[in-house]
Parts: structure tokens; sequence; C-alpha cells
């Protein structure tokens, strides 16, 4: 095994990848177990001061003991425990009916329906252009140069004003932050598409050619599925993107419900278990959106026919 | 030749023809009230620019100067065609500024508040966004490193950082600001969450990029691990180093400002933004936002030009 070229036959790749897979496992939770650990430790150092504070405030003389288990019980720590925050998840998800506004659900539900209204059109937006930008020469020079270099530009910074310019002409609630997700999510999909879309070799379209196809005919069997992996990868950093827009822009308007509303809230009233579980919340959020993204990736590969990668 | 007739004769007269517009629609008897024929005016601008840039594209040029040029020129005119009809549209239409204002109030706007600006801009770039993408990207390099000699770190850290870097990092910022206060720490702090897992996982890539081959000729050399490190593996990572503090440099003005609404002395970019826009005066909120963009450009533009020396020897470069 000198060369890359050796391993061109694809069974013994993947079964090494699962084998590696299979042996990550076991760092991977020595690291979070570490994670926890420290998170602890944390948790006690940073709430030591406010716990003492607390009980010569109350006039009670403890033990160290006793202020070391008080630090993790602490109702406004600096920094929770850990299993403060997930008694916090399980109280807001499980033990309330998921209409109610203090559930974790409903303001998950609330971002989770804009984030994938946003995706959508960002989706839509952004492999529109794509196709546009492939085929139409002068789009390719005068509009590309201008997609790469608003990537430089910090463009959550408009969502204030995408908020509040369309609610003073009247639309509020779900769309606005669907369009900041939609902005912020189209740049990915337009540049992993039009990678994808160009990245049939002269050969293969020369072969296209050779069959006399047309252009639509060549788009759709050729240039459309070699495009699939790349759009993928797009598409799995679009809709973590797309989370992330609509949360900021649940900020702006001091949005009554939404995960971002959730932190905000958090933040004003010194809720930190809150804010912590909003902050869980999300993460599950978005690891959920990007799994949903990888297994619709591998069904389409299957039904396409595709190796898997 | 055509081609080089339809663009190149055609460019000048829609320049002529833009300026033209300009002049009409800030005219005081057709601004907020223009009629059919300043709009037909302006569509036949739209297609004869569409006809001109379409020219202009298809032209082969011989000399690679020449070509350059142009592969300049047309998405400045393409920029500039969109900014015409921005202006043209907010200032014909009588567009109220609290919905859209045009872009020359943003630029007079942008001149008249320059001591503003710059203090904002202090604030959030100079401070926060430049002390914490330091601190960010160098622990997550000096992380990658540490996990490249320990394999067992590496294998737990890359797929947890994998994974962080899908989440939406940005939330932290509430509880930064309650644990570093209002002032700029607390933003730094942000931007350094932000900014250290992409470069970890860029840099563990990009050290696990070196060839085989390559690694065996350093051992044949009885090379030890730093002076492989050194001459071998560092300047094969170097392009996802660069790679990673340019996806960075964006991250980390967006978490600056981001993190600003949560809470902020009173100066800052976001804080600006967020008090304006609920002041409704909009073209400040612009005024600002395009120094956010100007300051983003730049930053990236600098870092890709210290990329474009420190591997000149990469074959995306060479020619």
């Amino acid at each position: 095994m000198t060369t890359e070229a050796v391993s061109l036959p694809t069974r013994p790749v993947a079964r090494k990848a699962s084998r590696l897979r299979g042996g990550n496992a076991g760092p991977v939770l020595v690291v979070v177990l570490a994670i926890v650990a420290i998170w602890y430790a944390a948790a006690i150092l940073m709430n030591w001061r406010g716990t003492i504070d607390a009980f010569s405030r109350a006039g009670e003389q403890r033990s160290a003991t006793e202020i070391l288990f008080a630090t993790m019980e602490q109702e406004r720590p600096i920094l929770p425990a850990p299993h403060q925050v997930l008694t916090e998840l399980k109280k807001t998800t499980l033990d309330m009916p998921v209409t109610s506004r203090r559930s974790l659900p409903f303001h998950a539900w609330v971002t989770l329906s804009s984030t994938l209204l946003g995706f959508g059109l960002g989706t839509l937006l952004g492999s529109v252009l794509a196709v546009l930008i492939v085929h139409v020469k002068t789009l390719e020079r005068s509009l590309m140069p201008w997609i790469i270099s608003s990537q430089t530009i910090p463009i959550l910074a408009i969502a204030p004003i995408i908020i509040v310019v369309l609610g003073s002409i009247g639309i509020t609630g779900l769309f606005p932050k669907a369009i900041i997700s939609a902005y912020l999510c189209f740049f990915p999909i337009t540049i992993s598409m039009v990678k994808g879309l160009t990245s049939p070799d002269p050969m293969q379209r020369d072969l296209m050619r050779t069959y006399s196809a047309s252009l639509a005919q060549s788009f759709w069997k050729l240039r459309l599925p070699a495009s699939m992996p790349y759009l993928f990868t797009g598409l799995k950093v679009a809709i973590a993107i797309s989370l992330v827009g609509a949360i900021v822009g649940e900020l702006p308007t001091g949005a009554q419900a939404g995960l971002g509303a959730r932190l905000l809230a958090g933040s004003y009233y010194g809720q930190t278990i809150q804010i912590w579980a909003a902050l869980f919340g999300a993460a599950i959020l978005a690891s959920v959106l990007v799994a949903a993204i990888g297994l619709l990736e591998r069904l389409l590969n299957k039904t396409m026919g595709a190796r898997s990668p | 030749m055509t081609g080089f007739h339809r663009g190149g004769i055609l460019a000048p007269f829609v320049l002529l023809g833009w300026i033209y517009a300009l002049i009409l629609a800030h005219s005081p008897n057709v601004a907020g009230q223009a009629g059919p024929v300043f709009w037909a005016f302006v569509s036949a601008l739209w297609l004869a620019a569409a006809v001109a840039l379409n020219g202009l594209s298809n032209l082969r040029l011989k000399t690679p100067g020449a070509r350059r040029f142009l592969g300049l020129c047309i998405p400045i005119l393409f920029g500039a065609f969109l900014f015409f009809l921005w202006e043209v549209i907010v200032v014909g239409a009588g567009v109220p500024s609290v919905l859209m204002p045009a872009p020359s109030a943003i630029g007079s706007r942008f001149a008249a508040s320059l001591p503003v600006l710059l203090e904002d801009f202090l604030q959030t770039f100079v401070k926060s966004v430049l002390s914490g993408y330091m601190i960010g990207c160098l622990s997550g390099f000096l992380v990658a490193i540490v996990a490249d000699r320990i394999p067992f770190l590496r294998r737990g850290l890359l797929p947890l950082g994998n994974f962080v870097a899908a989440l939406p990092v940005i939330g932290i910022a509430p509880i930064m600001v309650m644990w570093f206060g209002f002032d700029w720490p607390s933003k730094a702090a942000v931007v350094v969450v932000m900014t250290f897992f992409p470069m970890l996982v860029n840099t563990v890539a990009g050290l696990a990029a070196a060839g085989r081959l390559e690694r065996d000729l350093m051992r044949s050399y009885a090379a030890g691990y730093w002076t492989t490190l050194f001459k071998l593996r560092l300047p094969v990572a170097l392009p996802f180093i660069f790679n990673a503090l340019k996806i960075n440099s964006t991250l980390a003005l967006i978490g600056a400002i981001v993190a600003e609404f949560f809470g902020t002395p009173i100066v800052g970019m976001g804080f600006r933004i967020s008090i304006e826009v609920a002041r409704m005066s909009l073209d400040m909120v612009w005024a600002e936002i395009a120094l956010a963009a100007i300051a983003g450009s730049l930053f990236y533009g600098l870092v890709a030009l210290v990329e474009r020396g420190a591997t000149f020897w990469h074959p995306s470069y060479r020619t």
C-alpha cells in the first residue's frame, strides 16, 4: 500500500472506514467524559463564591462539603452543572404539554419551521442560480465574483434590517426569519452546486456530444447526477447556518417565541439554566437536521445506484 | 469581432445613459414621481447593459493581461449596474427611506458620521475581533499539534470538532456576556470559541495531508518528529491552515457583531445596528453594514494576500 492508486476497489476501503469509526468510539467517549469532568470542576469553582454569599446572606454556617454540593444546586448559577441542564431539559420537554409557552419543543418548533422554510427557499434559489451560472457565461463572469466576495461580508448583520423592514410593511412572524435563513444558506448551495455541475470531465461531456445529446439531456443525465455529492456537502453546511439565521432572526424583535427568544429572555432575567437548555436544544436540533440530510443523501445514493463514498 | 462591437462600443453609451438617468432621477420634478417614459428609459438601459455585458464576457482576448483586466471589469460593471438600479428605483419611485435608503443617502451618511463609525470599528473590530481571532486561531493550532502528537486525543477530538462545527455556536453569546461583562472581552470570548474549532479541524486534516512517500523520505534522512513537522508536514498543511484562517476571518466578525446584540457598552457595530434599527434610521444601519462589509473583505483579502506569499509553491497558484 504505497500509493493511493492501489485502493481502487471500494469494498476493502469501506470495511477499513467502518473499522476506523468503531475505533473512534472509545477515544470520543473518553474526551466527552473529560469535558464533563472539567465542566463539573468549573461549575464548582465558578459557583463557589456565589454559594458562600448566599449562605452568609441567610446567616447560615456550612461546612466545605455542604458548600461543595450546594454549588451544583444553585438556582441562578454562573455555570450550571451538567445534571442541572439535563433536569431543565427533561422538565421543559417531557413534563410540560407541548402547547405550553414554557415548553422547549414549542420554541424549537417555532425555530425549526422558519429554518425549514428558509432552507427550502434558499435551496431553490441557490440551485436555480447555479444552473443559470453554469449555462450562461455572462452570469458566470459577472455574478460569480460577487457571490464569492459576498462570503467575506458578515451577512448576519443585515438580519435586523430584514426583520424591521418587512415588519414595517406588515409582514411579521415566520416569513422574515425564513428570508434571513434563505439569504444565509443559498451561498454554500450555489457554490457547491456550480462545482458539482461542472465536475464531469471533458471525456464524459464529449461522450454525451457523440450521443448527440441535447443540452437538457446532458443536464439531466450527466451534470445533475454528477453534482449530487457536491450538492449534499453544501446542503449540510446550509442547513446548519439556516438554523443560525433563524435563531439570530429572533433576536432583534425581542421575539416572543423560538430558541433565540429563549436565549434572549434567559440573558435578560439571568436564567442561566434556561440559556444552557436552549443552547442544548439548538445543538440537538442542528445535529438532527444534519443527520437527516445525511440520511437523505444515503437514500438518494441508493436509488441512483451510486457507489457509497 | 461582433462581440467587441457590441460590448466595447455599447459599454460607454450605457455608462453615459446611467449618468443621465441618475441626474434625471435626482432632478426635483422626477424624483418620487417618475413617469412611464422614465421607466421605459431605465428598462432600455437595462437591456443595453445586458447586451453589452454579454458581448464583453464573450470576448476572446489574446494577451493574459488584457484578459485579467476584462475579468475584473465585468463584475465591477455588473455591480455598478446593480447599485445604479437600486439608486434609480429608490429615488425615482420615491421609496421612503425607512424602508430602503438610496446608496447615495447611505454614502453621505457614511461620510457624515465617520467619527462614530471609527469608534465602533475600534471597539468591535480592533478590540473584539482581532484579539479573539488571534487567541482562537492560535489555540486551535496548538491543540491540533498536541492532538497530532497524541493519536488517541486526535481520534477523540476530531469527530467532536466536526460535530461542533455544525452547531449554532453563536448561541453562547449570552453566556459569555454574563461571564465576561458587557465590554469587549465577552465578544472576544465568543470569537475565540467560534474560530477555535474550524482551525482545529483544518490543521489536523492538513497535518495528515503529507504523502507517505515524502514521510518515508524524511524517515530515511533520520529526521525526528519535530524536524519532519517543521520541514515537511507544516508546509504541506499551510493551505489547510490558511483555509481555516479565511473561514475564521468572516466568522469572527459575525460572532462579534451578533454578540453585541446581547448587551454592550454604548459603542460597537452590533450595538449601533440594533439601536439605529429601533430608531428606524436605516441609512445609519446601512452605513454600519457597509463598514462591516469593507472591514470583512479587507480582512479576508489581507489573509488571502499573506497566503499567496506563504504558499507560492502550491499548484493552485502556479500559472
